[in-house]
């Protein structure tokens, strides 16, 4: 029976996936990349990866389509024109794509035996680092450089997406992200979820020291949350120039980059931490984590400035 | 009964999935975007059915994630409406 | 006492996968978006109702009891709002190119 349900999630997998490629409307090909994102988070959820699988819900259930779409949104007017990309743009785009899935076929059909592990190695140190989930542990303690070269990549991101304004609207705001037509629905649900959902954001975050969960699955939640209420139009898109946004942008990665300076004279060097303080320093640091990347998310979907900014 | 429940979570697992067809046939987004809603909530079903027969109640919070954005989808659908809100978030 | 409540995990999942089915019929069967919608939110409302229903009884603290009536009170909110947005989205002709 296992093998029965194995195969009816790779044929509904190749579905989505086989009907995101052929739809003919961007935005059907968007719905299908949706379902796409459940379906890998059902996968994930088989395969006992917890935690992916909680990512994959939160990232493709609440900001991979509102990103994806506000693209499409976006695009309207540009079509409208007939600036469509030329034959010769689409296939060297095309080709790429198959390149780039080509080469990961091959690297996930050629798997090393046995397959290299390190998983004994960070069972038997769990103790020392004092958490319990061994996806935080390795994230945050074994491999915190990837970690924080990862969230110092967002930030990048971020600073990408704002250099698209024209330099007449840097420090600006966003254009708005409120619905085409305001609906009283729309605005009972962003009064109604936020709270909710910020609570399940923060018990994300904090259930992520010793349980599946952690910073991105949380600050993910965090970001939908505030990206529905702008959505509401309950409140703008801040100015990309205000201070206190920049600092909430930089507070994750630069308390990681001062936590890991500070191993050079607390422990053994870069990103080491104290014997006996690894729990509540790691702690502190997914904090301000996730409240960046929930900025960070937030913003990337809002776009770059759109306005002057206020005199 | 562990047995019965993760039986019951493929049965919703192909059920949800037959409802694909309706993403595949449309004819309008609104149309391909109530396939997407209902794997949403056969999603959250079966990870609790998952969660409850397998005594894994971690999965409980990838159901309570799936459950807190199942409005997300459509919510963004409004996003996408041509002539609307672009012109009118420029101002 | 045990085998009674088993009895009522079965019956009550089995009705919720009954009301999938019916989601999932009416959604491939029904003619219009409109009534596709209807069929919808049946699967939302009482297909994962009576699975939550259901799996109350087998709960192995009662937290995860809490969490799975927290679930189902989500996914209504959310289905309910979902479903209403679609619906207005389907009037105003965005649904049709």
């Amino acid at each position: 029976m296992s093998l029965a349900v194995d195969l009816v999630m790779v044929l509904l997998i190749l579905t989505a996936a086989v009907w995101t490629i052929l739809a003919r409307d961007r935005r059907d090909a968007v719905i299908a990349f949706i379902v796409l994102g459940l379906l890998l988070s059902l996968v994930w959820m088989r395969l006992l990866a917890v935690d992916v699988a909680l990512t994959e819900a939160a990232v493709g259930g609440g900001a991979t389509g509102l990103v994806l779409l506000r693209a499409c949104a976006r695009l309207l007017p540009v079509e409208a024109d007939g600036a469509l990309p030329g034959l010769r743009l689409q296939v060297a785009v095309g080709v790429l794509c198959a390149v780039v899935g080509a080469c990961l076929a091959a690297v996930i059909l050629s798997p090393p035996e046995p397959a290299p592990s390190l998983a004994p190695a960070v069972a038997a140190h769990m103790e020392d680092v004092g958490l319990k989930n061994p996806v935080t542990v390795v994230l945050l303690a074994y491999r915190a450089l990837d970690t924080l070269l990862e969230k110092v990549v967002l930030v990048l991101g971020l600073i990408g997406v704002w250099a698209l304004a024209p330099d007449l609207f840097w420090g600006g705001r966003p254009a708005s992200l409120r619905a085409a037509v305001p609906s009283g629905t729309l605005t009972f649900l962003a009064r109604v979820l936020p709270p909710i959902g910020v609570l399940i954001g923060i018990y994300l975050v904090w259930n992520g020291a010793d349980h599946p969960g952690g910073t991105f699955q949380g600050g993910t939640v965090l970001a939908a949350m505030w990206l529905l209420v702008m959505m509401a139009d309950l409140g703008d898109p801040p100015e990309t120039r205000a201070l206190r946004l920049r600092r909430l942008v930089a507070v994750g990665p630069a308390l990681f980059i001062a936590v890991g300076l500070a191993g050079f004279g607390m422990a053994d060097g870069f990103l080491s931490y104290p014997p006996g303080y690894a729990k509540p320093i790691i702690v502190a640091v997914e904090v301000a984590l996730a409240l960046s990347i929930a900025v960070i998310l937030g913003l990337m979907v809002a776009g770059p400035a759109a306005k002057e900014p206020d005199q | 009964m562990a047995e019965f429940l993760f039986a019951a979570a493929a049965i919703v697992l192909v059920l949800t999935g037959l409802g694909l067809a309706r993403m595949l046939w449309g004819p309008s987004p609104a149309d391909r975007m109530m396939a997407a809603q209902l794997l949403g909530t056969g999603g959250g079903a079966i990870a609790v059915l998952v969660a409850i027969a397998g005594d894994m109640t971690a999965v409980l919070d990838i159901a309570l994630t799936l459950a807190l954005l199942a409005a997300f989808a459509a919510v963004a659908l409004t996003l996408g409406e041509p002539g609307s809100k672009r012109r009118g978030g420029e101002e | 006492m045990s085998l009674l409540l088993d009895l009522f995990t079965i019956v009550a999942v089995s009705g919720g996968l009954f009301f999938f089915l019916a989601g999932t019929v009416g959604l491939l069967r029904f003619p219009d978006t409109l009534t596709r919608l209807h069929a919808l939110t049946k699967a939302d409302n009482l297909g994962l109702g009576l699975i939550v229903l259901g799996l109350l009884p087998q709960c192995p603290d009662i937290v995860s009891a809490l969490k799975l009536v927290a679930i189902w009170a989500l996914v209504q909110l959310g289905g309910a709002t979902a479903s209403q947005l679609i619906a207005e989205f389907a009037r105003r002709g965005g649904g049709e190119r």
